[in-house]
């Protein structure tokens, strides 16, 4: 909380206006509100994410060093982190290393994996078909649909520039 | 050195989304959608197949990786059978990371419970 | 109080109620689970148990049998039955209540289900009050509960989910409390012990100082509890010091800074007697809960244990209990409105 120049409690209760008033208190939490701490963050979900990348560099290089061309030795690689960030989520694991790395295990493939997994688990009391069925989408689904939306819209553009011969 | 590599980029893209995440209200959810879309327009741009033939796993780890593979995915398809690849390319080139992720979720429901935070 | 209303009404001021034929707290009971049990209170609590399932399949049905264990439980320590009951006021976070049907429907007491978020149990003893200074009732039984689970499933997500609280963020607690309010016919008095009373209450509006931001509940709280409290002392003509003790629900330690500013700002030094139930079941330390406990079990569970033994051994003679509860759901969150809340307070007093 540094003394910059700060909405105090005495400017919130006294404002008659209620737009104005809401502006005020929402500065002013924001100025109470202890944050986390960003370099220690950043640092963590850096490590973290940095950790899971040099794994996937294992698994691609074990899966071309086996044989696979670059491309087939990434999608085993994707299989392979997917299968192990889903396992751990199963065991309860991947949520507490989530709680240090934030983003760290959000960002790669694996993150997604656990989106899905969470889900699954977690409804699995509410039937196979409303309860998984449905949910296992909740977070992850999203990602799947803006995913298709995106390279859809992208390749309608890439379809046309070649139509048009410019690429 | 591709494990130096790949450690310092795809810790970067993961630090500044955390960056993103704290200084924001932004959930989630909505995180892995701008990181997937980001990924295919850098794709489309061609930006990001030379950057991620150096970063490797770097680069194809992260959801922005996913992306650019859904786009890549999505040309192909377009350049082979042309209007139809539009409705192909995008589920061909993301089906292993998402049959995969469904598959074995829906197989980690039979096995595992929920479980209490402490 | 500093004024006693007239003989024709028990309205006091713009907000409250001074009640005549004063409602008695006979008993009080409280069930928590394991991470409470580990807190500063852990040794007050009726009944702990280590299993978040409570020997149940599912998280709801967990949350259920954590209210029937405190119903039993607090009919056992008034050494009453169940058909001596005549109304249960009570409530729950789950979507439409479903804890307190489940969980007290082999009771077969005539229930009013309530919703006041986490300041169900201000509401629930609120009503209970009011029903037996009206003689409408001559024992009721107040009741609500949380669970940690349940809570995470519905309103944030799944449990395995991987995600980073803010430090803004509360945690539910899992618990159940209850009282139970009879008249003066009916009161049960142990020797040594004072009779605890519920002397007056303050009804809370909804109050929205438009925050968004649905971790950081405390922030949401704050102003509804700051209303309530400014209103309950202009009601009763009173100032903070009438009370030993002014203690809010589930604000933490977010909510508890803005609610002292606001009051101190409007000529109200609440600094020396507030205390927060959110701050005082956790260890925010050793227990990593960030900003304190929350939920209807958390406010009920801490009156229940704590408060109530305080004002039996007379160690605090009046405070002023006030749950607070923020009004939101899951579509509200996704259709971008506003977090509002919502307090009631409760004038708690020790007598004889």
């Amino acid at each position: 909380m540094s003394e910059k120049k700060q909405v105090s409690a005495k400017n919130i209760i006294n404002e008659t206006d209620t737009k104005l008033r809401n502006e005020y208190f929402n500065q002013y939490v924001k100025d109470v509100t202890p944050k986390n701490s960003i370099p220690k963050n950043t640092a963590k979900a850096f490590l973290v994410g940095g950790i899971i990348c040099v794994i996937g560099q294992a698994f691609t290089n074990y899966y071309i060093y086996m044989g696979a061309d670059e491309d087939t030795g990434k999608l085993y690689t994707t299989i392979t982190l997917v299968f192990l960030a889903i396992l751990l989520t199963g065991v309860g694991l991947y949520q507490k290393i989530a709680k240090f790395g934030g983003a760290g295990t959000l960002v790669p493939i694996t993150g997604f994996a656990n989106s899905m997994a969470a889900p699954a688990v977690e409804y699995k009391k509410e039937g196979q078909v409303f309860g998984i069925g449905c949910k296992i989408f909740t977070i992850a689904g999203p990602v799947i649909l803006y995913g298709i939306f995106c390279s859809w819209v992208l390749g309608i553009i890439y379809y046309l520039l070649k139509l048009l011969g410019v690429v | 050195m591709d494990y130096l590599i790949a450690f310092l980029v795809g810790g970067a893209i993961c630090a500044v989304v955390q960056i993103l995440l704290d200084n924001t209200k932004l959930m989630p959810g909505r995180v892995m959608v701008i990181l997937v879309c980001t990924g295919s327009v850098l794709g489309a741009l061609g930006l990001y197949e030379p950057f991620a033939k150096w970063a490797g796993a770097g680069a194809s780890v992260p959801l922005t990786g996913f992306g650019n593979v859904l786009f890549k995915g999505m040309k192909e398809a377009i350049d082979k059978e042309g209007f139809i690849g539009l409705f192909k390319g995008g589920f061909t080139a993301s089906a292993v990371g998402i049959s995969s992720a469904l598959i074995f979720a829906y197989i980690a429901s039979w096995f595992f419970n929920s479980k209490m935070k402490s | 109080m500093a004024e006693k209303a007239n003989n024709q009404t028990k309205m006091m001021g713009k907000q409250s109620i001074s009640f005549q034929n004063t409602p008695y707290i006979v008993a009080t009971s409280s069930v928590a689970g394991k991470k409470e049990s580990e807190g500063p209170l852990g040794s007050l609590f009726d009944i702990v148990n280590d299993d978040p399932m409570f020997g149940k399949d599912t998280w709801e049905e967990a949350e259920s049998e954590i209210m029937k264990e405190a119903a039993d439980k607090v009919l056992m320590k008034a050494g009453l039955a169940n058909t001596d009951i005549r109304y249960l006021v009570g409530g729950d976070l789950l979507g439409q209540l479903i804890a307190t049907s489940f969980g007290i429907a082999e009771l077969k007491i005539p229930l009013f289900g309530i919703y006041g978020a986490c300041s169900t149990m201000g509401e629930a003893m609120s009503i209970g009050a009011i029903l037996v200074d009206g003689g409408y009732a001559d024992r009721v039984l107040s009741i609500t509960s949380s669970h940690f689970a349940g809570a995470e499933k519905q309103f944030r997500f799944p449990l395995d989910y991987g995600n980073q609280r803010p430090y803004s963020a509360s945690w539910t607690v899992t618990g159940s409390g209850a009282v139970i309010i009879t008249d003066t016919n009916h009161k049960i008095s142990s020797s040594g012990e004072a009779d605890v009373v519920i002397k007056g209450i303050t009804t809370g509006k909804i109050v929205d100082y438009g925050v968004k931001d649905s971790m950081n509940m405390g922030a949401c709280m704050a102003p509804a509890a700051f209303e309530t409290i400014k209103q309950n002392f202009e009601d009763f003509g009173v100032q903070p010091t009438y009370y030993d003790r002014i203690i809010t629900g589930d604000l933490g330690y977010v909510g508890a800074k803005i609610l002292i500013d606001l009051l101190q700002s409007a000529g109200y030094d609440i600094s020396k007697n507030h205390m927060d139930c959110g701050i005082e079941i956790f260890d925010q330390e050793s227990q990593d809960t960030h900003a304190g406990g929350s939920g209807c079990g958390c406010s009920a569970i801490t009156f229940a244990s704590f408060v109530y033994k305080k004002l039996k051994t007379r160690e605090w003679k009046r405070v002023l209990f006030v749950p607070t509860g923020a009004l939101l759901s899951q579509v509200s969150f996704n259709e971008g409105k506003t977090v509002p809340g919502i307090a009631h307070a409760v004038v708690i007093e020790s007598e004889g």
